[in-house]
């Protein structure tokens, strides 16, 4: 028995993301009164691999191999089947990131495994196997049983601390031996952004809505956001109208976030955006209208026109910051 | 080139939840059911490829597990554009249940692309199109955000995590599709809804599968504290309690 935790890497470097999915995985193998175990795929330094074992893992495996650059589902899955197999784990844990997500279900149909996608605790119970998970889009939660021998889980971003334990892994590197020959995912073209902070790492988000009445006005909430080292992003309105990309649109069909600190700048809080921010452990909203549905969801309000309360923000976070 | 949508129907986004049964069931009382956001965006897409006669796409055919009263909803994607519709007569007991019972309309039929949600704004799952691809052995694409058909190749945008790639796949297989696909939903013209009427529902009674899950109950979120404000000419001191008392800054 044991619990096998998959660490995707970025260019050959793990995330703040992959040590709290390994925390996890060593707390949820003390539940389980068994030892958990790290499996990466694709080249990582030695060094880096090392790091995993700060966290309590009893084990790492590192799979190399040519073909392994680009995420191709099936080969991913396939290894990590195997590898779950080989060393008899019981509950596999993943990201709920979009590699998680393309993952885990596919390894819920080859290891016959029940999946509980979006966790944000430690199981309620271990037997029965009980999981915590989001519903209904963050308007409830469901307790899910999964009645499966091996069980899958993917551990929403943001939502399990770090816990430093050292268990003296000892670390794996074996070649691929999956046919690569199944892989049939080719990669044409890659755009990626650098130096920007990731929306779904960031643990705080400055966000805004239509309040801010211009795509020219975004100067100000910009530079709030990078007083804070925070992300930007946006409610719909504001990305259908191409103020802001895609990209930056948070809410039900949009990006689902849990940061620290969620503020939210000229957006009056439907449903469908609370959808995908309601996570948040504190949220802060600017808002003309005091009886905008934000101010039922947030901590700290101030009634008042986005335009004219940043620059008082921005410059008393400048002034702490600067102490 | 046919593709199928798989869709689920969800009570309406805005519905404020509540249970029954012990708190194991979702009250249906008063709740309007719509097609999953994400479907929508994906019928629209389908039918987007289909109007445009290069990309060759013959015909988009709408899949759906559920019982008879689910069928308003099919109805509604029919007259939005699709051609026709499989349903198969069971209850969605779980993730697993719902890919096998979809895995067996693909294998009755031939389909190249098959779409799939990235998650269905109820289970928030985001689980049933890679256990279909994985159940029919075919290659799937996670977090697909463009589909586009040039000279008979598919191209595919996958978000990544800060970034995109664009994709080629072999025909046929699974994409799991988010924001992006699509901009606007497409909305049934009068036209669409009087034709829907006439197109076919195929019902198929469903196969024997396992459920590897089942639900303990709902809980509902703790409310918030109540939200202080802060006066709007005092903004450091928002900055303050952020730093102080929340600990976040």
């Amino acid at each position: 028995m044991s619990v096998l935790v998959f660490t995707e890497n970025w260019d050959g470097k793990f995330k703040k993301s992959s040590f709290e999915l390994v925390s996890y995985a060593s707390s949820v193998a003390e539940m389980l009164n068994t030892t958990a175990c790290a499996l990466s795929i694709g080249k990582v330094d030695k060094g880096e691999l090392e790091e995993l074992g700060l966290y309590g893992v009893k084990k790492i495996i590192g799979v190399t191999g040519d073909s392994l650059d680009v995420l191709d589902n099936q080969i991913y899955t396939r290894i990590i089947a195997e590898t779950a197999v080989k060393e008899g784990a019981t509950v596999v844990i993943l990201s709920n990131n979009n590699t998680g997500k393309a993952l885990a279900p596919r390894l819920s149909v080859r290891l016959r495994a029940g999946i509980g996608t979006g966790v944000s605790k430690l199981p309620v119970s271990i037997n029965p196997f009980v999981l915590y998970k989001r519903a209904y889009s963050g308007n409830a939660y469901a307790l899910l049983t999964i009645k499966t021998g091996i069980r899958i889980i993917t551990l929403a971003q943001n939502s399990y601390e770090l816990i430093e334990r050292r268990n003296d892994p000892v670390i794996e590197e074996v070649p691929l031996q999956v046919d690569s020959s199944l892989a049939k995912t080719r990669v044409q073209e890659v755009q990626k952004q650098t130096g920007k902070i990731l929306l779904t790492d960031a643990e705080i988000v400055v966000s805004g809505g239509r309040g801010m009445k211009s795509p020219d006005n975004w100067g100000p909430l910009i530079e709030l956001a990078d007083l804070l080292g925070a992300a930007t992003a946006c409610s719909r309105p504001v990305s259908d109208e191409g103020w802001r990309g895609h990209d930056e649109h948070t809410g039900q069909t949009g990006k689902i976030i849990a940061p620290n600190l969620y503020i939210a700048i000229g957006i009056s809080g439907a449903t469908q955006h609370l959808a995908g921010v309601s996570s948040s452990k504190y949220i802060v909203a600017i808002n003309t209208d005091k009886d905008a549905p934000i101010f039922e969801a947030a901590q700290y309000g101030i009634v008042g026109d986005a335009m004219k309360v940043l620059p008082g923000l921005v410059e008393s976070v400048r002034e702490i910051k600067s102490r | 080139m046919k593709i199928l949508v798989c869709m689920s129907q969800v009570p309406d986004t805005t519905t404020r939840v509540k249970f029954v049964d012990d708190n194991k069931k979702l009250d249906t009382n008063g709740i309007q059911w719509v097609i999953n956001p994400w479907d929508e965006l994906s019928l629209t897409r389908a039918l987007e490829l289909k109007d445009d006669a290069a990309t060759e796409v013959k015909s988009v055919t709408i899949a759906h597990v559920g019982h008879a009263g689910t069928e308003p909803t099919i109805r509604k994607a029919l007259a939005i554009g699709a051609d026709d519709a499989v349903r198969v007569n069971a209850e969605p007991a779980d993730a697993f249940f719902v890919a096998s019972q979809l895995a067996e309309v693909v294998r009755n039929d031939k389909f190249d692309i098959l779409l799939c949600l990235i998650e269905s704004s109820d289970h928030n799952g985001s689980t049933v199109g890679g256990m279909l691809a994985e159940l029919l052995e075919l290659p799937s694409i996670s977090a697909v955000s463009g589909l586009n058909i040039r000279d008979g190749q598919v191209l595919i945008n996958r978000e990544i995590d800060g970034g995109r790639e664009t994709v080629t796949l072999p025909t046929p297989f699974v994409a799991v599709v988010q924001k992006g696909i699509a901009k606007e939903p497409r909305i049934a013209a009068m036209r669409g809804i009087m034709m829907a009427r006439t197109k076919p529902i195929k019902v198929l009674e469903p196969i024997a599968a396992e459920t590897y899950t089942e639900i303990a109950g709902y809980e509902m979120p703790k409310p918030r504290t109540a939200c202080r404000f802060i006066d709007p000419a005092s903004p450091k001191q928002l900055i303050e309690l952020l730093q102080q008392e929340a600990k976040v800054i």
